[in-house]
């Protein structure tokens, strides 16, 4: 590189150090290299100044220039000072003091032997003899006991042999001398010692004769780490007590008071609870009741088989959402329906669907009520409530000893369920409270039906906002129940009669032969004013007070679907979504998606609801109605 | 004096047929208590005059079953303060006169 500016200064700078301009060049250089901080040069330091970092740090000259002591230590840094140990004498933590300092950098095991040493002498023993080609002395040379007693008389003899083999000997006698070391020493044999030692380490030096190179090598070994461990102490507590007669005694007769009182607390209280305490342990100290690990995981456990339900069922999910179906637009008034999901349980298997209402509040949620329409084969009933999002397994299941009719959910407290029972009873679920118990039921008592329950509904909460519902039953009678506090108060509100037909009982009595309600609707507005269904195809036009009786024919308002093997027994529509839940009698729920046409009904209901007043519908009404009236006794279907 | 020896004698049969195993202090886990509960009285009945052959009995069996290290003391009357495992001691009385205290401490 040719020299720089500044190296020419330095060049002049350093004239002293040397006069030719190499080294004058290089003394410059290596002042450049040297001291370069404080000084000005104007590469150096701008390359110097380019390679800081940029957190280098500032430091004022005075910092720069000051001294600072560094100590050599012995100790080895990297061996931590605060390794803390479990002292189980001490009972306590305790730093531990002696830490090996040594760092090993290499270990190399050597190979070398002292000659003086037994494998030493072994060895040269066994290399001397090996060179000799006498056969004798090989054999007797591996021996040490007789050789040394053998190599002195051979010496002896050997010594007037020729030179080349002066060395052997003299290293036999060497170590023959050597081996008598202990043994007394003749003094001829140690003239002979003092002679071939000279002549021993030239000697030493052993000739390749079979020329050939000894090379060795090692596999791999992995290196071995050391590893410790210690465990943890055990936890331990502190106990303390003073025991005597006295003692024993009083703890003794205060157990037998506790049994005592024990004893007639079971016997006022009839009630069987479960048995905790034994006869004869009493245990005064009570260890906390395991909780179910299973019910801590509860709500995450619901959230991921939800997860998976939608996985699973993901396409369906898609279809409920998204799917048109194109082919409406060709099928004029007729639409299709698209099986969506089924909903099954096989607790429900032998049982008929017989009511569904979807929830006012959650438009995912439904409820199903199980029983059997069959006279003859009256079993149990259910109450399942699914939801949409979680086709496999019902949300929430209620079992009845009776067969469950009709079901109603209450409109402002979503979380309410009514339930007609074929035994006449009704009760209310509460979906909030946990458990498969109704919260009220009815009894024999409090007056339920005699007859299976075919219609629940709620009504608006009455003067002293106690919720209360009607229900009607082939008893012909109209009941309407209302939750007072903690119970169900009944009121017969209509005793619906057959035409005016009464019968002269066995006993002289009258009685007046009731007609059988099937069904029931309230009027929206007018509360207390309702229509009622009854099984010889009559609708009554029923105020509370007051019976109006209309002669008209019946009007069935279900639409059987008979696409199934199955008899169809319920149909609800779906307030929010375009869908439609089917019952069947085995207990099979299906959820179809209405195609457009079948929707256009509703969508311009939706969007002409506002302008539609309770005279148009009742126009409507009129219509069917006028339908239905003149051709005669005709049901629809 | 007869008959306070008779009332004596009457309290100590009381003692003996109305006393069961009474609990007065445990931490251990249910099975443990119960188990070694009942080791405690079978040693106490076995070894009924004999205080130090009942407490080798149950020390030795706790050993083998539950690790080793327990300790035992069993007498009418005693003050004592111990260190012990935590879920491992078991303090009741049998007999209506005699306690039992077994804890395992190593």
């Amino acid at each position: 590189m040719p020299p720089k500016a500044a190296d020419k200064r330095r060049q002049g700078q350093g004239g002293p150090s040397g006069g030719k301009a190499g080294k004058a060049g290089k003394a410059g250089r290596k002042k450049r290299d040297e001291g370069d901080f404080p000084e000005t040069g104007e590469d150096g330091l701008s390359a110097r100044a380019a390679a800081r970092s940029p957190d280098h740090l500032e430091l004022p000259e005075a910092e720069l220039k000051k001294e600072v002591t560094r100590t050599l230590t012995a100790n080895n840094p990297h061996v931590p000072r605060d390794i803390v140990r479990f002292s189980f004498k001490e009972r306590a933590y305790k730093i531990v003091d002696d830490m090996d300092q040594t760092a090993v950098h290499f270990t190399l095991n050597g190979y070398l032997i002292h000659k003086d040493s037994d494998e030493g002498r072994r060895q040269s023993i066994r290399s001397s003899t090996e060179e000799e080609k006498a056969p004798v002395e090989e054999e007797k040379a591996p021996e040490e006991a007789s050789a040394e007693a053998t190599e002195e008389a051979e010496t002896k003899e050997e010594e007037p042999t020729g030179d080349a083999e002066a060395a052997e000997e003299g290293e036999r006698e060497g170590e023959g001398e050597e081996a008598q070391a202990a043994e007394a020493a003749q003094a001829a044999e140690a003239e002979e010692a003092e002679e071939p030692p000279p002549p021993k380490t030239p000697e030493k030096k052993l000739p390749n004769r079979f020329n050939f190179i000894e090379r060795g090598s090692i596999t791999y070994h992995n290196p071995l780490r050391e590893k410790g461990l210690q465990t943890d102490p055990a936890p331990f507590e502190t106990f303390s007590d003073n025991v005597n007669q006295w003692y024993i005694y009083d703890t003794y007769m205060e157990e037998l008071e506790r049994m005592e009182k024990a004893k007639e607390k079971e016997k006022t209280k009839p009630v069987a609870k479960k048995e905790e305490k034994k006869t004869g342990r009493k245990l005064s100290y009570v260890e906390p009741p395991h909780v179910d690990s299973l019910s801590k995981v509860a709500k995450a456990a619901k959230i991921a088989e939800r997860m998976v339900n939608l996985n699973t069922f993901d396409d369906i999910a898609q279809d409920f959402k998204y799917f048109e179906d194109a082919s409406d637009e060709f099928r004029g008034q007729e639409g299709t329906l698209l099986p969506l999901w089924k909903f099954q349980y096989e607790k429900t298997k032998k049982l008929a669907v017989t009511a569904i209402s979807w929830n006012p509040k959650y438009k995912d949620l439904f409820a199903v009520g199980f029983g059997s329409y069959d006279f003859m084969k009256q079993g149990h009933g259910m109450l399942l409530l699914y939801t949409l999002k979680n086709p496999s397994f019902p949300e929430y299941s209620f079992s009845s000893e009776s067969g469950v009719m009709c079901l109603d959910f209450h409109s402002d407290h979503p979380h309410l369920l009514a339930v007609g029972f074929y035994d006449g009873n009704v009760a209310i679920y509460n979906l909030r409270k946990a458990g498969s118990q109704p919260s009220y039921k009815s009894s024999a008592m409090s007056g339920k039906h005699t007859e299976p329950v075919w219609q629940v509904k709620w009504q608006k909460d009455d003067m002293d906002n106690n919720s209360n519902f009607f229900s009607v039953s082939s008893d012909g009678r109209i009941v309407s129940w209302t939750l007072v506090k903690n119970e169900l108060v009944h009121m017969d509100v209509i005793k619906l009669s057959a035409d005016g037909t009464t019968m002269q009982g066995p006993e002289g009595l009258q009685l007046q032969r009731l007609g059988s309600g099937t069904s029931f609707d309230f009027h929206k507005k007018i509360d207390y004013l309702f229509l009622v269904g009854t099984e010889e195809g009559k609708i009554y036009k029923a105020h509370v007070f007051d019976l109006n009786i209309n002669k008209l024919e019946p009007l069935c308002t279900q639409l059987v679907v008979t696409r199934k093997k199955n008899k169809t027994t319920h149909v609800q529509f779906n307030p929010v979504y375009p869908i439609i839940i089917v019952g069947d009698e085995r207990g099979l729920i299906t959820c179809l998606k209405l195609s457009p046409n079948l929707r256009k009904k509703p969508k311009q209901k939706k969007g002409q609801e506002v302008k539609r007043s309770p005279e148009e519908e009742m126009a409507k009404l009129e219509k069917l109605l006028s339908v239905v009236r003149e051709p005669g006794s005709k049901k629809e279907k | 004096m007869e008959e306070t020896e008779e009332e004596k004698k009457d309290e100590a049969d009381y003692k003996r047929l109305h006393s069961f195993p009474l609990i007065r202090h445990s931490d251990m886990p249910e099975e443990m208590r119960v188990e070694t509960m009942e080791l405690c009285v079978t040693a106490c009945e076995k070894h009924a005059t004999n205080n130090e052959s009942a407490a080798k009995m149950i020390k030795e069996t706790m050993d083998k079953r539950f690790g080793s290290s327990w300790h035992v003391v069993i007498g009418e009357g005693f003050g004592f303060e111990i260190t012990h495992e935590v879920k491992n001691l078991l303090y009741m009385f049998f007999g209506g006169s005699l306690a039992v205290c077994v804890w395992k401490c190593s």
